[in-house]
């Protein structure tokens, strides 16, 4: 079980809106499921390296030469845009 | 519809090339098919008639004309709504992507139109691949053809159940912890996860980068071989994809040297009895051809499903940083006065509102995870458990050609029936998440039935061993002739 603030602190990292029923949900849900995470505590790990790939892969880099993109596609991307001022994607301000 | 519902790419592609039936008369079969009957399963989210039609016209010239035609060209596919398809409705199963039109094609698509393949329609998923059952789509669950009161398995369940009721020929999926194998188990289909990097992942809807996979859902192992060959090879667009050409086996394998690893981890509690005998009495006949059944030891697969989904969660927190509904997506309706409200708040309420409870859940796991203090704890040791997963299927591989093993812990389950708690529906990944934990490639081919549900076995092979794994596939699909 974890508490509301610490509920609260995650969904402000992850930037999710929780109504106070999802809070109260979530503090169960998630606390259930760290408790089952808690089964790896008994795995013994000195000396083995984490995994961060399952295929051995080095770095992979290729010459930097631009690829054109159309302006069709251009254009689909901006019609994409909720809310736009000519090309430009229109935002809220930071502060 | 019935004369070509049971039958192969390869005979499908032989009438078409001897004009007993034309791609747009095959299009206009399936279209009807789906029209008619998919309210009933609801596998599709999205019906392209329109561009099946065209697509199928142009082979139809092409015959005409006497040119070959590639094998898949004028067959139907499904295509599981997490994969691009330029000029199509993209919604990962979601609210925050239901307008989205996807402005390019995903490689494996750009592939299949290559062939001339006619794509019928987008199908059903859990949000953004997060599910056993596909209950988690914003849209509504997909209902297993076999029974209609049970899932279809998730999260690539429409796909699965497309290709169960024969709305589609073959369709694609994608796997991250089983998404394809267990509905292929489900709805008693075939189902290819590859191995990790042979098919490019560019234009998929991410979940985990490192897990991701896409893959063929088929009615013989012989189709998901060619649909497999068609997708798979390297991309400059996905630099995790590998140098790899598909080349099958020349000869089939003689059953009698095959050797057949059967993990005592995948028999334990948690079983359903009922699904261990049908899995046990297939591999007794395999054992009567002639295999070699040898019992071995995974000692930390009863860790992987805990491992995976630290990992899932992880980066799945981080892949679905981009749903803003800012660049694209549906935003919310502001809730206070739209004078004073910040970035901050948009992000804060677009995620809130258009986000549903498991992609909330995993999120807020996986920003826990990777949180300042508890990377090691978890993040951490789940990738150094990963390591001592893949040292265990390496020794089992050094003794066995393929591992086998029931693809799911229990038959289809009915709607509802493990919506309200989240550790229950993860169970049903027991047996598929270790194998996307290190990168191999697995096929769920069905091995008998209980009642009138399906019972697919689970077959693991090593990296790069698809050509070995299509053979013991058909061992089992020809079992019962033995």
């Amino acid at each position: 079980m974890l508490s509301k603030q610490q509920v609260e602190h995650i969904a402000k990292l992850a930037r999710i809106q929780l109504s106070p029923e999802e809070i109260e949900k979530f503090q169960k849900d998630l606390g259930g499921v760290l408790e089952y995470f808690d089964v790896l505590k008994e795995v013994d790990v000195t000396g083995i390296d984490a995994m961060m790939h399952s295929v051995d892969l080095q770095n992979v880099t290729r010459e930097d030469i631009p690829q054109p993109c159309s302006e069709k596609i251009v254009e689909q991307l901006l019609e994409a845009f909720p809310e736009k001022t000519g090309r430009y994607l229109k935002v809220k301000s930071i502060l | 519809m019935e004369s070509l519902a049971k039958l192969s790419i390869r005979t499908i592609h032989e009438k078409l090339v001897h004009r007993e039936i034309s791609a747009v008369e095959i299009a206009r079969m399936h279209l009807e098919h789906i029209e008619n009957t998919d309210q009933e399963f609801h596998a599709f989210l999205t019906v392209t008639a329109d561009m099946a039609l065209e697509q199928a016209a142009l082979v139809d010239e092409k015959i005409k004309e006497g040119q070959e035609i590639p094998l898949l060209a004028g067959i139907p596919c499904a295509v599981k709504d997490a994969i691009l398809v330029k000029g199509v409705r993209c919604t990962a199963g979601s609210k925050i992507l239901e307008n989205y039109i996807a402005p390019y094609d995903a490689t494996v698509i750009a592939r299949l139109r290559e062939q001339g393949t006619v794509l019928v329609g987008k199908t059903n998923t859990d949000e953004f691949g997060m599910g056993t059952s596909t209950e988690n789509s914003a849209f509504g669950a997909t209902k297993n053809p076999h029974d209609l009161t049970r899932v279809a398995g998730g999260s690539s369940g429409g796909s699965a159940a497309a290709v169960c009721s024969g709305e589609s020929v073959f369709a694609l999926g994608e796997d991250t912890g089983g998404s394809i194998r267990l509905p292929a188990s489900f709805c008693g289909v075939i189902g290819l996860k590859p191995t990790y990097g042979t098919v490019s992942r560019h234009g998929i809807i991410a979940l985990a980068s490192s897990l991701d996979q896409v893959g063929p859902f088929a009615r013989n192992v012989e189709d998901a071989q060619t649909v497999f060959d068609a997708i798979s090879g390297k991309d400059p667009l996905d630099s995790t994809s590998v140098l790899y050409r598909y080349a099958p086996l020349q000869e089939d394998i003689n059953p009698k040297k095959i050797r057949i690893g059967v993990p005592k981890e995948f028999f334990a509690e948690g079983l359903d009895s009922q699904v261990e005998k049908v899995i046990r009495d297939m591999l007794a006949i395999l054992e009567k051809g002639g295999a070699e059944i040898h019992e071995i030891s995974l000692p930390n697969a009863p860790y992987a499903l805990a491992v995976y989904y630290i990992i899932n969660t992880s980066e799945a927190s981080a892949n679905l940083a981009r749903y803003d509904a800012i660049r694209y997506g549906v935003p919310a309706q502001p809730k206070e006065a739209a004078t004073d409200e910040k970035l901050f708040h948009v992000y804060m309420n677009n995620r809130g509102e258009k986000f549903g409870p498991e992609v909330k859940r995993r999120i807020m796991l996986g920003t826990y995870a990777l949180s300042a203090g508890y990377y090691d704890a978890y993040y951490v040791k789940a990738q150094k458990i990963r390591t001592l997963l893949k040292q265990d299927f390496d020794r089992a591989f050094e003794k066995v050609d393929v591992i086998m093993g029931p693809t799911t812990p229990f038959l289809p389950f009915k709607l509802n029936e493990r919506t309200a708690d989240p550790l229950s529906m993860y169970l049903a990944d027991l047996f598929t998440v270790p194998v996307n934990l290190a990168g191999l490639p697995a096929l769920s081919v069905p091995a008998g039935k209980v009642g009138e549900l399906p019972v697919g076995m689970h077959i693991i092979a090593r990296a790069f061993g698809e050509p070995l794994l299509f053979q013991a596939g058909k061992l089992i699909e020809n079992a019962w002739n033995f």
